[in-house]
């Protein structure tokens, strides 16, 4: 076990590493950059103007120097300053995370809070009416895009009740502060929850024709019993891995909602910021995206270990 | 020198654009909560060429003048004065002097005095040690040779030659005054000005606040304790949050005409204007290549284009078709409706423009058998995108296949610059209703902003002699001349004028929507909420 978190390990770091000069190369490959930019809005290019600034931003270097210096700071704890509001870019990013870490949390807990307990109910009801209506609610939550789902509770929070749950940083009541969070989270967790509901009917359906739930019910054991302790038990494996890797998607739902619901979280940071080629900050949010989701992964891998004792790694 | 303007009677003659908007004696404190289109790249006004900037920033600042804020049409008879107490030209025209305000101070308690004003202009001219990071108005004092001061609160213009509209871009929204002892880089992240409001903080993407300035020099002003601009890029929600009550106002022109209708709809108390923006939709052609370097190809283009087509498109028929002046009743300097009528593909017979226009290709080796092929390069950006479109689908009544060529919008302008397209859809913003800033900057040679290399040593003279002449209306005539020949040249062929809408709840009182600008109108000074 030992031998293959270590493996693991270095495995995640020659990842992160890849991600880096993968992000800091495409990055440059796209063309214009943030002085490009600056002057679009000015309607010309002064070319002197324009090589001062690359000058002062660094710009003019060769890549593979900008690179080195960026990996030099990161490692020094310094994420450099965000070309757009000349602040550093840590300054920049840490405030924004738990914003989105807030958003992120819910909508998984959304996810599998819903997506679980109505994938087993569609499973053990397979056929029934239930199951058909479940089966619906599923496929439109695979089917809907998060940013019209979006649009569509704003709007009708609008016309029901006068008001809308946009971002506010300093909310009045629990209620509006749940608000800001909840339905934004719903919005970006439904689809994650009919995958959730998908994944887990059909794993539980699998499980529940096997032999040793048949035994179970032979000896007595309740229907309750029968469903959680022996089927959801084993069902759920395939369940954490959808997860885990829908965490890892999520950021691209977030994106959108953060847009929609106006939230300044880290998603919609990260556009804002390609569209004016912040480099520095750019980076520094791939690279931290990039650690949740290799972090995500390698902890569902040993979650995987605790909840079947039949895995073990390294053997 | 000779005192040119008694200012005050002369704005007791402006009648208030909206009078629904100051009726009643104002209340004092509210925050005025307004959603902004976009995060603002920064806070300094004198680095960008983008309204987004001015529009939550004028309100830190003052101008040595500005457009009086309660007149829809800005002009020289609506300009008032601000930091400067008074001014007065010269008997040759070419010194402008400004007596200015004593006992102003800047936000951080510093006096404002004459030094402020040097150091401003000389950054702008680019004659100081302190350099702006980007300076992209620093045409506009092509004209002005120095500027000396007299005491700590006198200041002068002195001109190479007699230009009356300097008085104009200097009240345009673009022209704060700066602090001296505040580097451009810190005016970026935190300005500090004179203004009626401070700045409080500035988050990007997410807000920007301002608070009300307790120590303004104008007394009684501002009557609102802040205002907060909640940065929202996605239309659709921020129009929703302003229909339900969580802004006061949308961000001033932006509306457009099909969402102005979703908005009277679900707040049919909200009071909505729609406004010319003085933004031209026009054609840029690479002359200096094939085939556009031939003359013939360039009018046939010209002639092809049904501008109402666009209009009633785009706009639901709520735009305006004119040179390259704002059409009037908004504009100035619009010539008259019979003489631009009377420039080819102006005229109202759009099949006989069209039949003159296939002539054309059909000299230059075109026709029905042998189409032209051209990409019609613009930014990939829907108000560029669609007109694009249109005009694409206008072109095939010639002859011409056009190809939509959408460019990133970081790579629209070095595109243009390096002439690298044949054919494209451009988008002109003006900042002041004045010649001189449109033709010097769209069409002298070699302005940076000339992007077709237009030039023409004629007009160019004739530029000269506008913007020298101090008569109004012979200087009105001198424009409309030249306004003719830059569409007879198809210099850069005008499609139309848009028009945007603004909205705000009825009990904001004192907005004003400028008619012929959107860069000068938001000093928010007299602005209160009645409730």
């Amino acid at each position: 076990m030992f031998a293959y978190i270590v493996r693991r390990l270095a495995l995640m770091l020659v990842t992160l590493i890849g991600i880096s000069i993968i992000i800091f190369v495409l990055l440059r490959v796209v063309p214009g950059n943030i002085v490009d930019i600056l002057f679009d809005a000015a309607g010309f290019v002064d070319p002197t103007d324009k090589a001062n600034l690359e000058k002062e931003l660094g710009l003019n270097l060769p890549i593979y120097q900008q690179y080195l210096n960026w990996i030099g700071g990161l490692l020094h704890g310094d994420l450099g300053y965000s070309y757009v509001s000349e602040k550093p870019a840590l300054q920049e990013i840490l405030p924004r995370i738990p914003i989105t870490a807030r958003l992120a949390a819910l909508a998984l807990l959304f996810s599998a809070s819903i997506g679980i307990p109505l994938g087993v109910l569609s499973a053990v009801h397979q056929g029934s009416r239930l199951d058909y209506a479940l089966r619906v609610v599923s496929l439109s939550g695979l089917s809907l895009p998060s940013f019209w789902l979006g649009l569509l509770i704003l709007m009708a929070s609008v016309s029901l009740f006068g008001s809308m749950p946009i971002y506010n940083p300093n909310p009045k009541t629990w209620t509006e502060a749940l608000a800001i969070y909840a339905v934004p989270a719903m919005a970006v967790g439904f689809r994650s929850a009919a995958l959730t509901m998908r994944i887990t009917r059909s794993s539980m359906l699998e499980i529940l024709r096997q032999d040793y739930i048949r035994t179970a019910r032979a000896k007595g054991a309740s229907e309750a019993s029968v469903n959680y302790r022996h089927a959801l038990k084993n069902a759920i494996l395939p369940v954490i891995t959808v997860i885990g890797i829908e965490a890892a998607f999520l950021i691209g739902g977030l994106i959108v909602t953060e847009t929609v619901f106006n939230i300044p979280g880290v998603a919609r940071f990260l556009v804002e910021a390609l569209r004016w080629r912040d480099y520095p900050i750019v980076q520094n949010l791939v690279m931290l995206i990039a650690v949740v989701v290799v972090v995500a992964n390698f902890t569902v891998d040993m979650l995987y270990a605790a909840i079947d004792p039949r895995i073990r790694y390294g053997d | 020198m000779r005192s040119v303007r008694a200012l005050a009677a002369a704005a007791l003659l402006l009648l208030p654009a909206y009078d629904v908007a100051s009726a009643g004696e104002p209340k004092q404190g509210g925050i005025l909560r307004v959603y902004h289109r976009d995060s603002p790249g920064s806070a300094s006004i004198h680095e960008g060429a983008t309204y987004s900037i001015n529009v939550p920033f004028m309100p830190v600042f003052n101008n040595l003048v500005m457009f009086k804020q309660d007149v829809a049409q800005n002009s020289v008879e609506s300009i008032v004065p601000d930091l400067a107490e008074s001014w007065a030209w010269s008997s040759d025209n070419k010194k402008l002097t400004f007596k200015l305000r004593q006992g102003v101070k800047w936000h951080d308690g510093k006096p404002f005095t004459s030094a402020d004003v040097k150091c401003t202009f000389d950054m702008l001219m680019g004659k100081s040690q302190q350099k702006f990071r980007q300076n992209p108005r620093k045409s506009w004092y092509d004209q002005v040779n120095e500027v000396t001061v007299n005491g700590d609160f006198e200041a002068s213009f002195e001109l190479k030659r007699p230009q009356p509209a300097l008085l104009s871009l200097l009240a345009s929204g673009y022209t704060p005054v700066y602090p001296c002892h505040v580097s451009p880089a810190e005016m970026r992240t935190k300005p500090v000005g004179t203004g009626p409001f401070k700045f409080v903080e500035f988050k990007a993407n997410e807000s920007i606040k301002l608070t009300k300035n307790p120590d303004y020099f104008k007394k009684g002003l501002p009557h609102l304790d802040g205002i907060e601009f909640t940065i929202i890029p996605n239309r659709s929600t921020a129009i929703l949050g302003f229909v339900s009550g969580k802004f006061d106002m949308t961000f001033p022109t932006e509306v457009s005409i099909p969402l102005l209708k979703d908005v009277k709809a679900q707040a049919p108390n909200a009071v909505c204007v729609v406004e010319p923006v003085n933004v031209s939709t026009n054609i840029i052609v690479n002359s200096s290549s094939p085939p556009f370097d031939n003359i013939d190809i360039r009018r046939a283009l010209a002639l092809a284009l049904d501008r109402k087509a666009f209009i009633s498109i785009l706009f639901e028929g709520q735009a305006d078709i004119g040179g390259t002046m704002l059409p009037a009743p908004g504009g100035l300097w619009a010539m008259p409706k019979e003489m631009l009528e009377s420039i080819p593909g102006y005229g109202p017979d759009i099949n006989a423009n069209r039949e003159e226009a296939r002539k054309l290709m059909q000299k230059a080796g075109y026709g029905p058998d042998k189409h032209l092929s051209v990409k019609v390069s613009t930014r990939n950006i829907p108000v560029y995108r669609d007109p694009a479109v249109i005009l694409i689908d206008q072109m095939k009544n010639i002859y011409i296949d056009g190809e939509l060529d959408v460019v990133d919008t970081a790579q629209w302008f070095p595109k243009v610059a390096r002439k690298d397209y044949t054919l494209g859809l451009n988008l002109t913003g003006n900042a002041v209703d004045d010649p001189d800033q449109s033709f010097y900057e769209n069409y002298s040679c070699g302005s940076e902003r000339n992007y077709t290399n237009y030039c023409n040593k004629e007009i160019e003279k004739l530029f000269d002699q506008q913007s020298a002449e101090t008569d109004k209306e012979k200087r009105k005539k001198l424009v409309w001349e030249i306004d003719k020949k830059l569409q007879e040249d198809v210099a850069r062929p005008i499609i139309f004028h848009a028009r945007q809408g603004s909205c705000w709840h009825p009990y904001v009182k004192g907005i004003t929507i400028m008619v012929n600008s959107s860069y000068n109108g938001y000093r928010y000074e007299d602005v209160w909420m009645d409730k």
